[in-house]
């Protein structure tokens, strides 16, 4: 039994091992090779000269860098307070409900992101569903929250939503109601019950899901470019216009490798730490 | 410790209104489309369906539709196939290298879309294959694959192995047993990850944008005129693929109903 499983496991592993080290591994080699080339060659070939390294720090990009990052703490922080009440309802509380909260949110994630950006910017702006209405009922106006920072945020917080809350909810569906309930039976307020019990238990979920939204809001692109409309420039556009516009592929490169370290890293943290087959509920 | 009534119903109305926020946009959208009107503002004052017909007779808009269902298409298949014999190295074998292969193929999904994207182009420049909507399907495939294996996993952890080991014992081998065993205990969690396959697919820009080459997908050309200008279009062929996204969800849903009534049937039968 036990070298049967061990047969079929690899052997059942080889299909998708074999998309990821083509298409994932062997992409991302070819990235760090480009990121020390010169700059401006299309070709591996050239003698490594790190110089797109140097850029990064000469041109102001790390600016980009630290708005993108800056950005996607500000919406992880704000999706873990608005998350929490939810998760904690769909694990806890809402019995059948949890499955129509499920099935809608779910739904959400097959429209395209763009479409749904793009939905908010005729919601928001002048003359859009919200002022528009506002006008013509009222004679109110305000001027339009689009093309700020903000507006960024926010825009973050809207599409990554899924990606809190769903770990979230598995991480506190952990957290025992024997736990909680005897805590309150001993005294302890709401605060304390939270702070020490559903915080800590919960925490696998908590650092799943805030490293998902953190990882995939610090290389978003559509939110910046559409909701922001350039107010300022994310690290995910400045890696775009460097491959198209800029035709840069060494310095695309190495602006690429320095989010792709940080996030993996990140990544790597936050995966080694986690039981997934606890997370997921494998039985023995 | 049962929530109070009052968390109850404060909660309930939360989520709701999360639910509202979630749709909102695709309510502003829904009426941009259906707006006469080339240069939009609301309140829409005259409501016409012509953008629809001029949709529907562009042939741009023709060939973006069959882009997007091919690549969808091609990576539901093989992404279901690849999840199948995934998860189960996942979830169900104990071999050596199980968590190794678990944290592996969460990485794409950790990913940034828009680098992955860039990253596969500039592979596919190196190795001379021009790109594609063919390239396309890889690109997809190393972020959706993943997924659908993860969502088959979950299934995978949920049944007994004692059914496959009863099946060894009894003289079948590894073909009828994944055959006989497996396949059928897998099948609902197989079924709903071809569904995620295809809806992300259809759905997804980010990876699309740099590895079509000269095809584009209907998300990347609505991200195209969305940054570079108003098309009264966009609202329309917006709505449009949302429809398709639904038309094909509420088949799933009857499909997985009405074999669900089979199934009973057959029981009571029985």
């Amino acid at each position: 039994m036990e070298r049967t499983d061990r047969k079929l496991g690899l052997l059942s592993a080889l299909p998708l091992t074999a998309v990821l080290l083509l298409a994932f591994v062997a992409p991302m080699v070819v990235v760090a090779i480009f990121s020390v080339m010169p700059q401006k060659v299309f070709s591996l070939t050239h003698t490594p000269d790190f110089s797109a390294y140097a850029v990064f720090f000469d041109q102001g990009y790390y600016r980009s860098l630290l708005w993108s990052l800056g950005m996607a703490l500000a919406s992880t922080a704000i999706l873990l307070v608005i998350c929490w009440p939810l998760a904690y309802g769909m694990a806890k509380v809402f019995g059948r409900f949890t499955l129509v909260l499920t099935i809608a949110v779910v739904m959400s994630l097959f429209v395209s992101e763009n479409i749904r950006l793009f939905g908010w910017v005729l919601t928001l702006m002048k003359g859009g569903l919200i002022e528009g209405h506002l006008r013509a009922w009222t004679g109110i106006s305000f001027d339009s929250p689009l093309y700020g920072v903000p507006v960024i945020v926010f825009g973050l917080v809207y599409v990554y939503l899924p990606f809190m809350l769903f770990p979230l909810a598995q991480g506190i569906a952990m957290v025992p109601d024997d736990t909680r309930q005897a805590a309150a039976d001993l005294g302890a307020t709401r605060w304390q019950i939270l702070t020490k019990i559903d915080i800590p238990l919960a925490a696998p979920g908590i650092v799943v899901g805030s490293l998902l939204s953190f990882v995939l809001a610090a290389g978003a692109l559509a939110e910046s470019k559409i909701l922001g409309g350039q107010a300022v420039i994310a690290i995910a556009d400045d890696i775009e216009t460097a491959f198209t516009f800029g035709q840069n592929w060494p310095l695309g490169s190495a602006l690429s490798m320095i989010l792709i370290v940080i996030i993996g890293a990140l990544a790597l943290f936050g995966v080694s730490r986690v039981d997934l087959d606890a997370i997921m509920g494998r039985k023995r | 410790m049962p929530a109070s009534r009052s968390t109850r119903i404060v909660l309930f109305v939360y989520g709701l209104l999360i639910i509202a926020l979630l749709y909102l946009p695709l309510v502003s959208v829904g009426f941009a489309s259906v707006s006469r009107a080339r240069y939009l503002s609301f309140p829409i004052r005259k409501y016409s369906t012509k953008w629809y017909t001029s949709a529907l007779e562009s042939s741009t808009v023709t060939d973006l539709f069959w882009t997007s269902l091919t690549v969808a298409a091609i990576v539901t298949v093989v992404s279901v196939v690849i999840a199948f014999f995934g998860a189960l190295a996942f979830a169900r074998y104990n071999w050596r290298y199980r968590t190794t292969f678990q944290k592996l193929i969460l990485l794409p999904i950790f990913f940034p879309q828009t680098v992955l994207g860039l990253a596969l182009l500039m592979w596919f420049n190196s190795l001379g294959i021009i790109p594609t909507w063919k390239t396309a399907v890889v690109a997809h495939l190393v972020w959706i694959a993943p997924i659908a294996t993860l969502i088959v996993a979950i299934r995978a952890y949920s049944f007994d192995p004692a059914l496959e080991e009863a099946a060894r014992d009894m003289g079948a081998n590894t073909g009828t047993i994944l055959r006989l065993i497996t396949l059928p205990l897998l099948l609902p969690g197989l079924v709903s990850a071809g569904l995620f396959a295809f809806l992300l697919s259809w759905g997804n820009f980010p990876l699309s944008l740099f590895t079509t080459g000269a095809d584009s997908t209907l998300p990347e050309w609505l991200y195209a005129k969305m940054v570079s200008g108003y098309s009264p279009l966009v609202p329309t062929l917006g709505i449009m693929s949302v429809a398709g996204s639904f038309v094909i969800i509420m088949v799933a849903l009857a499909v997985a109903w009405l074999m669900r009534a089979n199934r009973e049937s057959k029981a009571v039968q029985n």
